[in-house]
């Protein structure tokens, strides 16, 4: 390890930590935060910074590789499906209508047709980064706009294939072949024949996740190293992204389908959660090279210029998305938002402005000029929608609503189940004959593959992590129901879940009377002993196979039930009088006493003079003798 | 040759010395059936289904309680509630059990003398009876006065065995088709009818 990288990565790390805290506070949001750290550590302030930055931002992009992989997986197919007249209507209008318009600016500018075309292409996308990060965390992803938002984005990622496979294609129109630098296995090919190629590269993409990826974790699963997995998961994401770069695509799209492909397997949340701590790290780091890499001596050689293209692409952007908000019926201030939020060049820009440098379609120059454009467009975003939020859109005197929308937010039941063992899968059937739907949790990947097939929503993951938890809806649902088989993972989740998500009902099994004298301690009011019922169900046969009467023995067991519960919370509140620790399998047998004496003293079953006529008896009989 | 249907209700049979002695191989009798619902659903989840096909292998049926706060054992109303459906048993299209035979068979602790106007319950075990009666008549059936063993406290466990083999003759001549119906509903009790009959004696 140099010097360079631990000075590089003290730089960083402090500057994040100064910044963003700062920008949090303030309420301007972690990415703005992230940008004006990178500005200030940056070569035109304090220069800790120099042209490594460059370098480091191609790192920091597979940040966004992450996130779009985390959103391709949260992207189960039939969500997708569900949203494909949002993406194919708003996102095809705003990309073509931005597209044309540019295309007629620059060449009234005196552009060449094809760099036009390039130009309009690579400034019509928005930075999904920025977008998305900003609408959760101020919560307005499931808005109306934030969803006509994420659909548009979505639209301009995928699109980035095509266009990635089009852009060779107008290189070929002018006379130079694409320049070196560009050294992926097709770089010899002629232009159709890449188109070709990508295009295949991607159905290859596809096929492979769930004909090869999905064994691969179901094997890492069995093996129970739970880094093993976090190994697996980062190869994934560096696998899809290598295997774009090779063929020359843009890795974050290969990223994406990764996702999508894997969105519908058991391993979604333990992925989610193994992947999106890298991504909120090289995300952020990516914000901060953006930051950094803004050019501010170009803007003060040329400042006119740099803010005329700033504002005016941002303006003609804006004016396109209030448009096509205006064609998605979105209310005023939602399409504010949406207009505002979007109007950025975003990171995919980068990737198509460089391509199309070395494709020799645009002027060294230019190509600098539009990096810088496209870096100023992000930063200023942040601050615009800082601006809407806090002074426009109060004037107009309406909020953002949430409104709920089915068939685009993710499903979320509200009972989780966690583990599905033998106690826990018993549960899930009962209530999915009674109509109900579970989210359930099991770290096993046998098993989980099993009920999968079975047709169960039943994910791989550790349910005691937290972040597992979240993305299975904790916040959402009603009840918990904590059915795995040791009681101390049962106690550890059982903390954290009262801790974490106040609002959800826990119900828990115990595995022993000693268990749940834990659980009642940490103050759970719904436990079930494991052990309890079916031996007195047992014990009511044994009755009924001795001559007992069914129904007195089913009553029998009903009260000692009860009676043996009521015992429970009462020998639990007495428990911690002792002052001696007293060994656990001692406790035990201590407990059993105890039973046994109170069972002799106040047994529900004996006592019972239910329907017992033998009373009257000697009364009727005295009644009688008498004349 | 009549089928009977005996739903009997008992949450303590074991305690039961007359139910006992009454019910006692009941089954060895030819063309008797018992349905002993606490025993079939203790856990008070009954099978309508099987109910309902149960009814309609038999013609005659019986309703063979203790007479419990002048009335039958929790489980058989539930029995009753479940089973006799709207458009099954009563109501539009409810002819299922059109024509059949349904009366009550009790045991009372209280003597017959007791259950009177002017006696200690004030009033006749066939008044306690009407919603029964009602029951049976709203389904279309014919309904019988009860067969009723009262004063059980202080049975001798001779009477109680004379008893039973009244009982016995009961369902025998029942099976038989021995007996008319008009006839019978002149009398408060089918113990009233069977002396009258000639049959065994009165214990």
């Amino acid at each position: 390890m140099n010097h360079t990288f631990l000075h590089n990565a003290l730089i960083y790390l402090a500057a994040a930590i100064v910044f963003v805290p700062i920008a949090k506070k303030l309420g301007m949001g972690s990415v703005l935060g992230y940008l004006l750290a990178g500005i200030i550590i940056g070569p035109f302030f304090l220069g800790f910074i120099g042209e490594e930055g460059k370098d480091i931002m191609h790192f920091a992009e597979f940040g966004v590789v992450m996130m779009l992989f985390l959103i391709g997986l949260e992207l189960e197919p039939a969500h997708f499906w569900g949203m494909r007249n949002l993406i194919l209507g708003t996102g095809s209008l705003q990309v073509c209508a931005t597209t044309v318009l540019f295309l007629a600016v620059f060449l009234t500018i005196g552009f060449s047709w094809q760099a036009a075309l390039s130009i309009g292409l690579a400034l019509s996308m928005s930075s999904t980064a920025i977008v998305m990060q900003t609408l959760r965390e101020k919560g307005l992803a499931q808005t109306e706009s934030g969803k006509r938002s994420f659909a548009v984005l979505l639209f301009q990622d995928l699109s980035v294939i095509p266009v990635l496979a089009l852009l060779p294609l107008l290189a070929l129109s002018s006379v130079h072949a694409p320049a070196a630098g560009q050294d992926t296995l097709l770089a010899g090919l002629p232009g159709w024949a890449q188109t070709i190629a990508l295009l295949g590269a991607v159905g290859l993409m596809i096929l492979s996740g769930r004909l090869v990826i999905v064994p691969f974790l179901r094997f890492i699963g069995r093996i129970r190293l739970r880094e093993l997995f976090t190994v697996a998961a980062l190869l994934i994401v560096i696998g899809a992204e290598y295997l774009m770069e090779l063929v020359g695509l843009s890795p974050a799209l290969g990223a994406f389908l990764a996702g999508v492909v894997l969105a519908n397997s058991e391993f979604r949340h333990e992925l989610e959660s193994d992947i999106e701590p890298f991504k909120g790290i090289l995300l952020g780091l990516f914000f901060i090279s953006v930051g950094a890499s803004i050019n501010f001596n170009l803007m003060v050689n040329h400042p006119l210029k740099i803010t005329v293209l700033v504002f005016g692409i941002m303006a003609l952007k804006a004016s396109v998305l209030f448009l096509t908000g205006k064609f998605s019926v979105l209310t005023f201030d939602q399409n504010l938002l949406f207009t505002l939020g979007l109007a950025q060049v975003g990171e995919f820009a980068f990737v198509l402005f460089s391509f199309i440098y070395q494709l020799n379609i645009l002027s060294t120059q230019w190509t600098d000029t539009m990096m810088g454009v496209t870096a100023a467009s992000m930063t200023v975003t942040p601050v615009l929608l800082l601006i809407t939020e806090r002074f426009i859109l109060p004037r107009f005197g309406t909020k953002e609503r949430e409104e709920k929308d089915p068939d685009a937010i993710d499903v979320h039941y509200p009972v989780i189940i966690a583990g599905f063992g033998h106690f826990g899968s018993t549960i899930g059937r009962f209530l999915r004959a009674n109509g109900i739907h579970a989210t359930i949790l099991d770290n096993d990947s046998d098993r989980v593959d099993l009920l999968r097939k079975m047709g169960f929503k039943v994910f791989y993951g550790d349910a005691t992590r937290v972040d597992i938890l979240r993305s299975a809806g904790a916040d959402q649902a009603k009840i918990l129901v904590t059915a795995v088989g040791s009681p101390d993972l049962t106690y550890d989740l059982v903390e954290k879940t009262q801790k974490l998500f106040p609002h959800l009902t826990i119900m828990a099994r115990a595995k022993s009377r000693l268990d749940a004298y834990d659980l009642i301690d940490l103050g759970v009011k719904d436990i079930y002993r494991e052990s309890l019922d079916t031996s007195v169900r047992l014990g009511i046969d044994v009755l009924i196979k001795l001559g007992y009467r069914k129904y007195t023995a089913t009553r029998a067991g009903q009260n000692f039930i009860k009676y043996d519960e009521a015992a429970m919370h009462q020998l639990a509140k007495h428990r911690h009088d002792r002052s001696v620790y007293i060994f656990n399998a001692r406790e035990q047998i201590q407990l059993q006493e105890q039973l046994l004496t109170n069972d002799r003293e106040v047994n529900p079953t004996l006592n019972d003079h239910a329907w017992d006529s033998d009373l009257y008896v000697d009364k009727f009989a005295e009644d009688a003798s008498k004349p | 040759m009549n089928r009977i249907l005996i739903l009997f209700a008992h949450p303590r049979f074991e305690k039961s010395k007359t139910n006992r002695a009454l019910l006692k191989n009941i089954e060895r009798q030819e063309g008797v059936t018992l349905n002993d619902l606490y025993e079939q659903y203790p856990d008070f989840n009954i099978d309508v289904s099987r109910e309902k096909n149960l009814l309609l292998a038999h013609q005659i049926l019986i309703w063979h309680h203790p007479f419990y706060m002048y009335s039958a054992p929790a489980l058989l109303k539930q029995w009753i509630d479940l089973v006799l459906e709207y458009g099954w048993a009563h109501g539009k299209g409810g002819d299922s059990l059109k024509d059949k035979i349904l009366f009550n068979v009790i045991t009372s602790g209280g003597t017959r003398e007791v259950y009177a106007a002017g006696g200690y319950n004030r009033f006749t075990v066939q008044e306690f009876l009407i919603p029964f009666n009602q029951t049976t008549t709203h389904c279309k059936m014919i309904y019988l006065p009860p067969f009723a063993v009262q004063g059980t406290h202080l049975l001798t466990d001779e009477a109680l065995g004379r008893y039973a083999a009244l009982y016995r003759d009961l369902l025998d001549r029942l099976a038989r088709g021995a007996f008319d119906v008009e006839a019978m509903k002149r009398f408060p009790f089918l113990n009233d009818w069977l002396l009258q009959e000639g049959g065994l004696p009165r214990p």
